[in-house]
């Protein structure tokens, strides 16, 4: 079997606001292998968004070892750690974090004006461009996040994680804010890419959209309670035609009060 | 480091926050502007003053008719008629310091020529007073002390009379009448241009005052002014003081009733005048760079919030912290440059233009311009520069929470 992607041994994190310490992440260890695509379920509060940070080399555990690829990211500095982040990750928000009042295009190409390779203009274009493509969002490339749905939105985001191809793909609550068709969507999306051989990670309390997913981690109170592989796993594009099916239908016992 | 992706990263940023960038280009611009106008028209204003001082004539003792003491100096120069021309005479006779000695008369009226009017002031003087006041004809010639004594019916213009009454034709030769009585055009001044005052001093059409007093004036025989020529500056205080001493004796006992001035005092005031009224302006200047500063002040911590929000981003993205202090370093120095560069034109654009409407000269100064804008651009630097120097040092994640 070839390494793991990701390495956590014991890690922990505590934070201290005022007198008070809060331990978010109290010892856990984990290995995530290439190919895999995992959900993180738990309670609000379990440590569920301390734990991706970490693995998103956003925070940096208080203890405990995480080898990215094989590096243990505690003994780079702030600059290689950027670099992972640019490079190897990818890191999708629950609340998108796009950048204001700038065209999707523009926000999926600034990945690429912060590679350490430079990128011609028409290169970073063209690749933002597929970015898009593969998320559906092509023609919407000179829209602003506030023309577009949330849903929407979190696709742009999406594009932006990938761009630069990472080796890993976080995504905390990706669906968080969005309804069920979109959320089906954005899974449809993430199956795609994970079939391609990116390695995902994403947080989500519904099981519904767990399902997805090849493998499902329970935290509870900073610990992982439950590791298990998902059993009769959901396919996002069926479960699309099902509810384009269930819509149209809907439509058709309303259409006889329409036709009349 | 990546200047040129951070600098397309700073134009983005720049064009997204269309507003933020013009209200801060604006403090900057209000700030500059203001300085440079400022200064420009005090500058002007005290070089012109200074010019005036110097035109009023070397060496110059004035006496004007009521006492300092009990009317006040300038406040009571005509309001009391109790210098004459045989005090003048005296002067001329009896001080051995006077240089040169010119009683001065003054009325204002309409004036007639070449089928044209124009009101004026109608001066009657002696002919020292061209040698008195730094004044020479450009053309034509000076009346004589013939002329005086006879009270010939002439005279010579200002530029702006002349300018007034002979567009089209040359005015020496050329016939004046001032209430009704005709005078003979022997010359033009040169031009003087306006005094401290503003005052247009080229208006005018001086007589001999003998012609002035008996001919076209039914006029008592004081006068409102002598004016005396000193040999020296250094020959000032001591003419001023035989000149008192004279008038005094020749009012035996009586309360002095007139005042001796010479020029340096004159020239002191002009120039404590000017000197105060820069630093006046001076003061409204920095006032209007400090306003200009605290709206760019203003407008970078309002926007600290979200452009922390931006720099998690971009740290998360993979920023390094030097892309985002090179971000905004970049962004502030287009701001000020740009705006820097608005408010010096703007600036002297403002100056010249109040400058051709009142006929105020104006001089940009290359200091005012360089401390204005050093200023606003420290300014926007250190606000705009700080806050996102601290924020690219914050953890990515930190960064993002920050509210
Ligand atoms: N920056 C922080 N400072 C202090 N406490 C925090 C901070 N972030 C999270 N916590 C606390 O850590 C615990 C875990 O939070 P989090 O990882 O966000 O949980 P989840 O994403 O599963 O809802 C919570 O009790 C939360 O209040
Ligand atoms: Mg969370």
């Amino acid at each position: 079997m070839s390494s793991p992607v990701v390495q956590l041994r014991d890690i922990r994190r505590t934070y201290i606001s005022g007198e008070l310490e809060v331990h978010a992440v109290r010892g856990i260890s984990l290995d995530i292998h290439v190919g895999e695509f995992i959900a993180i379920m738990g309670a609000s509060g379990s440590g569920k968004s301390t734990l991706m940070n970490t693995l998103g080399c956003l925070d940096r555990p208080t203890s405990g070892t995480y080898l990215l690829d094989g590096v243990n990211v505690a003994d780079l500095d702030r600059e290689a750690r950027a670099d992972l982040r640019n490079q190897k990750l990818g890191f999708v928000f629950q609340g998108f974090n796009l950048l204001p009042r700038t065209s999707a295009l523009e926000n999926v190409e600034l990945p690429m004006l912060y590679a350490h390779r430079r990128v011609s203009a028409s290169e970073m274009r063209r690749r933002a461009m597929a970015a898009l493509e593969i998320v559906g969002l092509a023609q919407r490339a000179d829209h602003l996040p506030s023309q577009l749905s949330g849903g929407q939105q979190q696709r742009v985001a999406i594009a932006r994680a990938l761009v630069n191809e990472p080796r890993l793909l976080l995504a905390d609550e990706p669906t968080g804010n969005l309804d069920s068709k979109t959320s089906v969507e954005v899974m449809g999306v993430f199956q795609r890419l994970n079939e391609q051989g990116i390695t995902i990670v994403m947080v989500t309390h519904e099981l519904d959209i767990a399902q997805y997913c090849k493998r499902i981690l329970v935290v509870r109170d900073g610990l992982v309670v439950r590791d298990e592989p998902v059993a009769g796993r959901l396919i996002a594009s069926e479960e699309l035609k099902k509810l384009l099916g269930a819509e149209a239908a809907a439509q058709l016992t309303s259409a006889p009060f329409g036709a009349k | 480091m990546r200047v040129l992706a951070t600098t397309i990263i700073a134009l983005r940023a720049l064009r997204r926050n269309k507003l933020r960038s013009a209200l801060t280009a604006l403090g900057i611009i209000i700030g500059v502007g203001a300085v440079i106008t400022m200064v420009s028209i005090g500058n002007g204003a005290k070089a012109q003053v200074e010019a005036q001082v110097a035109s009023l004539g070397r060496n110059v003792v004035t006496v004007l008719p009521g006492s300092a003491t009990t009317s006040g100096a300038r406040g009571g120069q005509g309001s009391s008629n109790t210098l004459t021309v045989d005090d003048a005479d005296a002067i001329r006779r009896e001080v051995a310091g006077a240089v040169a000695v010119s009683p001065e008369v003054r009325q204002g009226w309409q004036v007639i020529g070449n089928g044209l009017n124009w009101r004026t002031s109608v001066h009657g003087v002696s002919p020292e007073f061209t040698a008195i006041r730094a004044w020479p004809l450009a053309e034509g010639r000076l009346f004589t002390d013939a002329e005086v004594r006879s009270a010939a019916k002439v005279a010579v213009i200002g530029s702006t009379v002349a300018k007034q009454l002979f567009p089209d034709v040359d005015p020496v030769g050329q016939t004046l009448r001032i209430n009704n009585v005709p005078f003979q055009v022997l010359g033009v001044l040169t031009s003087k241009g306006f005094n401290f005052f503003g005052q247009d001093q080229d208006d005018c059409v001086h007589l001999p005052y003998t012609s002035f007093m008996s001919r076209v004036f039914r006029w008592r025989n004081t006068v409102n002014n002598i004016i005396v020529e000193a040999p020296s500056a250094a020959a000032m205080p001591r003419l001023q003081q035989e000149i008192t001493d004279l008038l005094q004796q020749r009012r035996g006992g009586r309360e002095p009733d007139f005042t001796v001035r010479n020029q340096l005092e004159l020239a002191q005031t002009a120039t404590e005048t000017s000197r105060t009224m820069t630093a006046l302006l001076g003061a409204i200047a920095g006032v209007s760079l400090l306003v200009g500063g605290i709206g760019i002040m203003n407008i970078m911590l309002v926007s600290v919030t979200e452009r922390t929000r931006e720099i998690g981003i971009r740290l998360a993205i993979g920023a390094h912290d030097r892309d985002i202090r090179l971000q905004f370093l970049i962004e502030a120095m287009i701001l000020s440059m740009l705006g820097g560069a608005i408010g010096v034109l703007c600036g002297v654009g403002l100056a010249q233009t109040l400058s051709n409407l009142n006929g105020w000269p104006v001089l940009v100064s290359t200091s005012s311009i360089t401390l204005a804008v050093g200023f606003s651009a420290f300014v926007g630097v250190a606000f705009g520069f700080y806050p996102a120097h601290k924020a690219a040092k914050l953890d990515p994640i930190d960064a993002l929470r920050f509210e």
